[in-house]
C-alpha cells in the first residue's frame, strides 16, 4: 500500500433542465420580487472602456432547431485584456465592467442578446497572445454536462490565424464555427450542437 | 472574503469516465443535443482560470429562505420544512470560500412556477421555487426550504422524477462552472429515473444524494439534509508567481 492522495471526486453533473429560469432569472420566467434584477443581465455602465458591441447567439440542435430553454453564460476580458477576477493577477481589471453575463434564450426564438465590449488579447500559457475571445458556457435540457466553447471576432483575421487554440483545430475546415462574422456592431455567433456545422466544444 | 491569497493555478482534468456522457438515449432530449465530434482539449489558460466572483452586497435578507421570500408577510410555503446544509469543496478536499450558489425546485407537490409546466398539482401562493447563498471562509452554506414532491415528465411513458433541487455553483475559475441536483436519501424514485441514469457509476450517483442528519435538525421545526458539492481541484500553487502554472 501507499499513502492516499486524498483526493476527492467532482460531484457528477446533472441536467439544467427545462426550468433553469426559475433558478438563474427568476425575473425573466415571472418570478419577480425576490432577487431585485436578475444577475448577469448588465455587463457594461456608462464608464466601461473599450467598444461597445452587440452578440447575437443561438443554440441550435441536431434537426436544425433553436433551442428555446437553453442558458448561456460568458466570460470574457475587458478592453485591455484583464479578466475581472480574483485570480487575474497581472493588473486590476476595468471596475465599470464585470466581464461575466448571463441570458436565457428567448422563448420563442431562442436568440440570445449580450451587450457588451470588444475584449482585449490575453496571453496563452507560453505568453504568445491570443486572439480576442469569448468564453460561452451552454446549459440546457438534454444537456448533461455545461458545454464550453469560444467565440472568436470574424473582423480579427490576422489575430485569428496565430491563435495558439484555434492552431490546435486539426480539421481546419471546423475553425469558421467558431469564428462570428461582424455586420455593423453586431457579432452573429450560431452553435450548432451536432451534425455537419457542429461547433468546436472544449474539454478544458 | 477570505484572507487567502488568490488562486491561480490550473485546474485538474475533469473525469469524464465520471461525468455523464453527452449522449444518454434513455434520457430522450440528450439525442438531439449531444455533440458527436471528440472534444478539443485545452489546457487551462487564463481564461479559464479565472472566473467571477460574487459578493454578498447581492444577497437580500431572504435569499436563502425559500419558505419566506415568495410568501405573503405572515405566510409561508406548504409542505415539509427542511435545511438543507453542507460545504462546497474542491477535490483536494479545501473548502470553497465565497463560491456563489443558486438553487430551484418544485413545490411540494412536485409544480414548477414555470409556464411552460402544465402539471396539474396546483402552484403555491407562497412558494417561488428560488435561493441563493454565499459560501462561508470554510465553504459552508445552509438555506431553508420546503422538500420538493416527485412529479411525471413526458420522456418514457410513465417516468417520474424523484424529489430533487437543483443547484448551480461557482467556484473561482470559470471551468469549475457546475450545474447539478441534489437527491433525498431512501427515495426508491431515484435509481429509476433516466436523468440520475446518465451519470455512469453507483459511486457517483451516490454523491449527490443528501444524507438525513437529525443531528443538525430543529425539533418542532425543521428537518435538516446535508449536502456537499465537490468542485474541480486545482493543481499546486509551489510556484504561484509563474502565471503560466507549473
Amino acid at each position: 500500500m501507499v499513502q492516499s492522495l486524498n483526493r476527492l471526486k467532482e460531484s457528477a453533473s446533472q441536467t439544467a433542465g427545462p426550468y433553469v429560469h426559475i433558478g438563474l432569472t427568476p425575473n425573466f420566467c415571472d418570478i419577480n420580487g425576490v432577487y431585485e434584477t436578475d444577475l448577469g443581465i448588465a455587463m457594461v455602465n456608462d464608464k466601461t472602456k473599450g467598444e461597445r458591441i452587440t452578440v447575437k447567439s443561438r443554440v441550435i440542435d441536431g434537426s436544425g432547431t433553436p433551442l428555446r430553454d437553453a442558458l448561456v453564460e460568458i466570460w470574457q476580458a475587458d478592453a485591455d485584456g484583464l479578466y475581472n477576477s480574483p485570480s487575474e493577477m497581472r493588473g486590476s481589471a476595468d471596475p465599470n465592467f464585470t466581464g461575466w453575463g448571463r441570458c436565457p434564450a428567448h422563448m420563442e426564438t431562442g436568440e440570445f442578446v449580450f451587450e457588451t465590449i470588444k475584449p482585449g488579447r490575453v496571453p496563452f500559457r507560453d505568453g504568445r497572445l491570443m486572439a480576442p475571445h469569448i468564453t460561452f458556457w451552454i446549459v440546457a435540457r438534454g444537456i448533461n454536462l455545461g458545454l464550453h466553447t469560444r467565440m472568436y471576432f470574424g473582423d480579427e483575421e490576422k489575430a485569428n490565424a496565430e491563435d495558439p487554440v484555434l492552431q490546435r483545430v486539426e480539421h481546419k475546415v471546423r475553425v469558421p464555427t467558431l469564428i462570428a462574422p461582424r455586420d455593423g456592431d453586431v457579432y452573429t455567433f450560431d452553435i450548432h450542437l451536432q451534425g455537419e456545422k457542429e461547433t468546436v466544444f472544449f474539454d478544458i | 472574503m477570505s484572507n487567502l491569497r488568490p488562486e491561480t493555478g490550473s485546474f485538474f482534468q475533469r473525469d469524464r469516465s465520471w461525468q455523464p456522457p453527452a449522449y444518454t438515449p434513455q434520457y430522450k432530449t440528450s439525442v438531439l443535443r449531444s455533440p458527436q465530434k471528440a472534444l478539443l482539449s485545452l489546457d487551462n489558460t487564463i481564461s479559464e482560470i479565472t472566473g467571477p466572483v460574487f459578493g454578498h452586497n447581492i444577497l437580500g435578507e431572504l435569499d436563502d429562505d425559500l419558505i419566506h421570500n415568495f410568501a405573503q408577510p405572515g405566510e409561508s410555503a406548504v409542505g415539509e420544512r427542511i435545511l438543507v446544509y453542507g460545504r462546497v469543496l474542491d477535490e483536494r478536499g479545501k473548502g470553497v470560500p465565497g463560491a456563489l450558489l443558486e438553487f430551484w425546485q418544485a413545490n411540494a407537490g412536485g409544480r414548477y412556477r414555470h409556464k411552460k409546466d402544465q402539471y396539474f398539482a396546483p402552484l403555491d401562493p407562497n412558494f417561488g421555487g428560488c435561493g441563493r447563498t454565499i459560501t462561508g471562509e470554510d465553504g459552508s452554506y445552509i438555506f431553508r426550504t420546503i422538500k420538493p414532491g416527485p412529479y411525471p415528465w413526458p420522456n418514457g411513458i410513465n417516468d417520474w422524477r424523484p424529489a430533487h433541487i437543483h443547484f448551480s455553483v461557482f467556484g473561482d475559475g470559470f471551468a469549475q462552472r457546475l450545474i447539478t441536483q441534489m437527491y433525498f436519501e431512501g427515495d426508491p424514485l431515484i435509481w429509476k429515473c433516466p436523468i440520475v441514469s446518465t451519470i455512469p457509476s453507483r459511486e457517483a450517483v451516490e454523491g449527490l444524494i443528501a444524507a438525513l442528519d437529525m443531528e443538525s435538525t430543529i425539533p418542532m421545526d425543521a428537518m435538516a439534509y446535508k449536502f456537499d458539492i465537490v468542485l474541480r481541484g486545482r493543481r499546486s500553487t509551489m510556484f504561484e508567481n509563474r502565471l503560466e502554472g507549473n
